[in-house]
């Protein structure tokens, strides 16, 4: 089956005040499945967020792609032209983010923002408009779409707000939803029923997402693929179950026991250590060759500070970038 | 492992204990009607010097509310608070001002209750400075034995807040906490906006301090398994009322509420395959 949207080689930088370029991306490549929720997990400066804006092109002012491809629909994207892009981003594609309090209008309608995020998209028409808004809340709110239409943000609560944000993403019936931290400002509750609104778009409409976050309990049960970035390279790649049962990367393996476990049995977890990866990923800490969680890593090797590890494929589906699986 | 509150030392004076707080909030409509809000609707516990209790409960619960009226920000409509034996609602404000330094908060997001102009020096030297108990030329030693303290390196000093990392910035506003030397730190949500790494060597810290200081904490959290690995107790909100409450264990192997139930279900897990250990 042929990928809704394959990125390869991704290079992204930001350009200091100073003026030096600071790499955020590092040769990013994958490819989405037509329905498929890829999971992209990654600390704060991992380039999780630069991932998901520089798909679209919405880095800010001092971002730059300096190398790479996206391809959507036959067309690379970071090649398109300005109309040909905002005819994709939004219709498309479609980008939540991760305060709804944010990205909404405090004094308009719910009801009012969704339609017009589908008028900006064309105009079919007010009685069209009206009946398609009413469609997309009836889908995301089953019990209460004329309440939640008819509220204004202040009314409704964060996780009615995300979903508002949803419906937004989802009304011009694009084929692929960007997600980032979409649910970190929630409670577990209303995370996990954001996550359900997702997999049920997905089922019903055939989406294929990209659900950026830090936490990787989150993916479990949720996502189809796991891709996890850090220092702006993706370190392993591969089916959640997988990923998520039996990590192969030294980052991946710490990361998920610095998790606490609500102790089926540990009985004595409170009051000790959690395992910790020492240190943390800001671009300061980041080695200029080599891997670049080396100078964090437990299992590290002589080789690792020489030359960055290549992808190797641990299965068809699974890969990891660690000399340690390098035969 | 050391002695608890919670089972060790029954004949123990409480650190903190709050009785039937209410908080009631008017409200004003949009159609002009009054509506009042109960935000807490008769909290009632006990925290144990050096023990740890974690209050648990989903957004809107009162979580917040109570560790405002806990750490005197705001008052509560009624009950009281004895913090060592003083009421703390009584209280005139004179009296207050000496008992407020020995109970600190830390919030969610350390960037904004940091301020963003002032260095890591200058944000630790404030508080030594209230205190007016040390003269200049001890205040720098006394703010780099601080930062020793949480992990943090003297050289960030002149460092601005913008450029820490969000697990720096934790850990400084927890120095800046300590600076006061408190007795009781009220954690609201204070590992929640980290990512799960930072969260774990926060948490560690907490725990560190804890047994070195002796330090009292309410940890305020909607993270039920981040509250059993820290807590020795945890109360369960719902609706402004503690709704369960009890040992860590037992709140979590043998939930009684409806509430706690389903702030257990919604707990995230990874399936634990066997996952090989991680040296320290």
């Amino acid at each position: 089956m042929a990928s809704v949207l394959q990125i390869q080689d991704l290079h992204v930088s930001y350009r200091s005040s100073e003026g030096v370029l600071c790499p955020a991306l590092n040769g990013v490549s994958f490819g989405l499945m037509p329905g498929e929720i890829l999971g992209v997990l990654g600390e704060s400066g991992s380039g999780k967020s630069t991932l998901a804006v520089s798909l679209v092109r919405l880095l800010p002012g001092n971002g730059e792609i300096t190398r790479g491809a996206v391809h959507f629909e036959g067309k690379d994207l970071l090649q398109a032209k300005p109309e040909e892009l905002q005819q994709i981003r939004g219709r498309r594609i479609s980008l939540i983010f991760q305060e709804p309090s944010l990205a909404l209008h405090p004094t308009m309608r719910a009801g009012e923002q969704v339609r017009r995020v589908l008028a900006a998209h064309g105009s079919p028409g007010k009685s069209a408009l009206r009946e398609r808004t009413r469609q997309v809340f009836a889908e995301i709110f089953p019990e209460e779409a004329d309440r939640i239409s008819r509220s204004y943000p202040h009314q409704l609560s964060g996780g009615q707000r995300q979903r508002v944000l949803i419906a937004q993403a989802i009304v011009c019936g694009p084929s692929v939803v960007i997600a980032d931290e979409p649910t970190a400002s929630l409670d577990p509750a209303t995370q996990m029923e954001i996550l359900r609104v997702f997999r049920t778009l997905r089922e019903r409409l055939g989406l294929a997402m990209i659900f950026i976050t830090h936490n990787p309990a989150l993916l479990s049960g949720f996502a189809d693929r796991v891709l996890v970035l850090y220092g702006g390279q993706i370190v392993e790649c591969g089916p959640a179950e997988t990923v998520l049962a039996s990590p192969r990367h030294p980052y991946t393996k710490a990361l998920f026991q610095s998790v606490p476990a609500v102790s089926e049995g540990r009985g004595n977890g409170r009051n000790t250590r959690l395992p910790v990866i020492p240190g943390d990923s800001s671009q300061s800490s980041l080695p200029r060759e080599g891997c670049p969680f080396e100078p964090r890593c437990t299992e590290r090797m002589d080789i690792c500070r020489e030359r960055e590890p290549a992808l190797v494929n641990l299965s068809e589906s699974h890969v990891v970038s660690c000399f340690k699986y390098e035969s | 492992m050391k002695v608890k509150g919670s089972d060790g030392g029954q004949d123990m004076q409480p650190l903190l204990k709050a009785e039937n707080l209410v908080k009631r909030y008017a409200k004003r409509s949009l159609a002009g009607a009054r509506e009042e809000l109960l935000a807490l609707d008769g909290v009632s516990f006990t925290i144990f010097p050096g023990t740890t209790l974690a209050v648990v409960g989903e957004s809107g619960s009162g979580k917040s509310t109570l560790a405002s009226c806990l750490a005197c920000l705001e008052s509560p409509t009624a009950g009281n608070i004895w913090f060592e034996g003083k009421d703390l609602v009584k209280l005139g404000e004179r009296a207050r001002r000496q008992v407020r330094p020995q109970i600190q908060l830390i919030f969610q997001d350390p960037a904004s209750s940091l301020n963003p102009r002032w260095s890591v020096l200058e944000t630790l030297i404030e508080p030594l400075i209230l205190r007016r108990k040390f003269k200049p030329e001890e205040m720098k030693p006394r703010a780099n034995s601080l930062l020793e303290r949480v992990g943090l390196s003297p050289d960030i000093v002149e460092r601005l807040p913008t450029e820490l990392s969000g697990g720096q910035r934790q850990r400084l506003a927890i120095a800046r906490a300590l600076a006061l030397e408190p007795k009781l730190l009220i954690l609201d949500e204070a590992l929640s906006a980290l990512d799960c790494s930072m969260q774990a060597q926060i948490a560690n810290l907490l725990v560190e301090l804890q047994s070195s200081l002796g330090m009292t904490y309410l940890f305020i959290t909607h993270d039920l398994a981040m509250a059993a690995h820290l807590a020795d107790e945890i109360a369960v909100m719902n609706r402004g009322r503690i709704v369960e409450q009890g040992p860590a264990d037992n709140i979590l192997k043998q939930p009684q509420h409806k509430t706690t139930r389903q702030l257990l279900a919604a707990v995230p897990r990874i399936a634990r395959a066997a996952l090989p250990a991680v040296e320290q």
